[in-house]
């Protein structure tokens, strides 16, 4: 008999001291009527604890919001620690206000796709559901 | 040709083919029905005399003020404020100098968190969404060469707020200003950051208390300042509808009333300094008839539930900041017609001051270039439209007289669900306010990516290539460094023992009850860090845990 097919699972983050989370918000009840399995972590949670977060959930994918200016500080922070803790192929993605310039060098750092405002929530979910490594 | 909005010559409607309309309902931007026509049926209940009345007499609707803006315009308030305090403080002349009538300061976020430049988590954070303020060393120098008794100054600063306004009047005194002169505003309304915005400090209650005890201290002390400004702006954009910002905004302002009214304060004194603050949205009309609908539920309100009798009680008095959620990354220049179209919304619903936003926020903090024009459209707005030449222009207009009854009937359905559950207090605690803006926010965008709400630009005409070069304000990562720095050199020439004392006295302020104001200007007078400060009172009053929502 077949296996039931499993859920994606992603973690939607919010790091930094900003509380703007409406987009989070937007975005986790997106990804969950898109069929995924979606943990929020809430607010102002450190790049250690949302990587810790990450593997204690077995996520697939790691979602970081951020609106304050300070995703170059705190995105390859994110990313190393999830690759430090062998977390290889877990895809990491990033929505906020992000100028232009600064995108190229997240992608180089590890970051998958960068989401600028005004991306539809059905463009988020095909991207993850394309990108995620598929299970064993 | 355009195709897509012709009506489908097809469809079974019965209606006939000369009333088709382009589409099967017409919304506003927040998903409220529009009717194809307004006639004197649908204001059959609105009374001329004791609903809309005359600009400055009761209840209001049409302004405060009985010359409307041909006494005096609206302030032009442009919120200012990033890298360092040096820096924001060249902006803030220039400001001034191209003819801006008052300021107004964004802090970065640890300011607003109440942490020091050199806390760890502060890391990449400082001087990005504002100035850096640490101490009042920094405030000296945001405000070195502009005089406080003749510039209104607001304060965006919430949790923290009571620290930064000891450091504004230590700033002031050591002018040589009056204290009894000066005039601005705080933000102050901690309220909204549990509903919205969302940075806190401390639990709901002894965040309360620092706001009462800011109101109790400037009746006294500086009578012309307003503590606070009570915001529906960030409930708004955080994607509650009109009414829901309207609603809650109010309802809010009667919570910190009866906060005052049971700390012993008389309404008839510290709620003439209350001021309110509202978004500009998209929706133009929506928009005017929520400032005439709060003008007007505000000034039933306190006569009604508080029994205030004086004019200035009941006058609502706002600032208007045009929706930096509605500003779009493409096509940037658009941006700047949505911001014209937004300002106007607020000037015609009779806002006291006005905030227009650049067109390159929804990237970064604006440039000098962005911002002289988005202060330019103010300009245009005041003197060339001659919006400015008559009272509330749209006032007896059936639509806009329907809207705004609507606007304060939806207004009080909402009040009586609050008064429910207790009040605005017991009301966050359950998550109220916080889950009927996430689920409006949801329901928005849902409409959005299903094309029933257009955002031009981005769900329609948009560009493949877009020439949207235009050149973004950067913070330097070097910003924190320099702050430390000066940090550093305010603890190196500080004296620690007073410093120590003073902290003592504000933890003790905060364990007794009594008054936090007086043991704060000293605290900031000693070069208490702001850290520090707001250390001190969480060692008494801990922090805010937000519930699972």
């Amino acid at each position: 008999m077949a296996q039931p097919e499993r859920k994606i699972r992603v973690l939607v983050a919010k790091p930094g001291l900003d509380g703007h989370d409406r987009g989070a918000k937007v975005i986790a009840r997106a990804l969950r009527d898109a069929g995924m399995e979606v943990i929020y972590t809430g607010l102002r949670q450190t790049p250690e604890m949302i990587a810790a977060a990450a593997l204690q959930e077995d996520v697939d994918a790691v979602g970081v919001s951020i609106l304050s200016g300070a995703h170059n500080t705190l995105c390859p922070r994110i990313v190393s620690l999830l690759r430090d803790q062998g977390m290889n192929d877990t895809l990491v993605i990033l929505g906020g206000i992000v100028p232009q310039e600064d995108i190229p060098k997240l992608k180089d750092q590890g970051v998958a796709e960068i989401f600028l405002p005004g991306t539809s929530t059905q463009d988020i979910a095909k991207f993850i559901r394309e990108n995620v490594k598929p299970r064993e | 040709m355009a195709t897509t909005d012709i009506p489908n010559a097809q469809s079974g409607s019965a209606t006939p083919s000369k009333t088709k309309e382009r589409k099967s309902s017409f919304r506003t931007v927040s998903l409220d029905e529009i009717n194809r026509l307004y006639t004197p049926e649908d204001i059959r209940d609105v009374d001329l005399a004791t609903d809309i009345g005359q600009p400055g007499e009761f209840p209001y609707t049409r302004g405060i003020h009985a010359t409307g803006y041909r006494g005096k315009l609206w302030t032009m308030r442009q919120f200012a404020g990033f890298s360092t305090p040096e820096e924001t403080n060249q902006r803030f002349k220039y400001l001034l100098k191209e003819g801006q009538t008052g300021l107004s300061v964004a802090y970065d976020l640890p300011t607003l968190m109440g942490y020091d430049a050199d806390s760890p988590l502060s890391e990449g954070e400082v001087g990005k969404c504002g100035v850096a303020v640490s101490s009042l060393a920094d405030m000296e120098t945001l405000f070195d060469g502009i005089d406080l008794e003749q510039v209104t100054v607001s304060q965006t600063i919430n949790a923290p707020a009571s620290v930064l306004l000891a450091m504004y009047l230590v700033v002031a005194e050591k002018q040589g200003a009056d204290w009894q002169k000066i005039s601005g505003t705080l933000q102050n309304d901690i309220l909204k950051e549990y509903i919205a915005q969302k940075e806190w400090i401390y639990p709901i209650r002894p965040a309360m208390k620092l706001v009462i005890d800011t109101f109790e201290f400037c009746a006294a002390h500086v009578p012309k300042y307003n503590p606070i400004s009570v915001s529906g702006y960030h409930i708004r954009e955080a994607g509650a509808t009109a009414l829901q910002e309207l609603a809650f905004t109010l309802r809010d302002g009667i919570e910190y009333v009866e906060w005052g009214v049971r700390a012993g304060l008389d309404i008839e004194k510290f709620v003439p300094r209350i001021s309110f603050f509202f978004n500009a949205h998209n929706d133009f009309f929506e928009e005017v008839a929520k400032y005439r609908a709060a003008r007007r539920l505000w000034a039933r309100t306190m006569r009604d539930r508080f029994g205030a009798l004086n004019e200035r009680t009941l006058q609502l008095r706002f600032h208007t900041q045009t929706a930096g959620v509605s500003l779009t990354v493409q096509q940037p220049l658009n941006n700047v017609v949505r911001v014209a179209i937004q300002a106007l919304a607020g000037v015609l619903g009779g806002t006291q001051s006005l905030h227009t936003d650049s067109y390159d926020e929804a990237l970064a903090l604006p440039t000098d270039r962005a911002a002289l024009l988005a202060l330019r459209t103010q300009q245009i707005i005041a003197e060339e439209s001659g919006v400015a030449n008559t009272i509330d222009p749209l006032g007896g207009s059936y639509f806009v007289e329907a809207l705004t009854e609507k606007m304060e009937d939806g207004a009080r359905d909402y009040f009586d669900r609050i008064d429910a559950m207790g009040g605005m207090v017991e009301a966050i605690e359950r998550g109220f306010p916080q889950r009927e803006i996430q689920d409006s926010a949801y329901q928005y965008q849902k409409a959005l990516e299903a094309g029933d709400q257009t955002i031009v630009g981005v769900n329609k005409y948009q560009m493949e290539e877009e020439s949207t070069e235009i050149p973004i304000l950067v913070i330097d990562e070097s910003v924190r460094q320099h702050q430390i720095d000066r940090l550093e050199q305010t603890r190196a020439r500080r004296d620690d023992g007073a410093v120590a004392k003073a902290l003592d006295s504000v933890r003790k302020a905060a364990q007794t009850g009594e008054n936090t104001m007086p043991a704060t200007i000293e605290a900031v007078r000693e070069y208490a860090t702001l850290g520090e400060i707001c250390s001190a009172l969480r060692d008494v009053y801990g922090i805010y845990e937000e519930p699972a929502i």
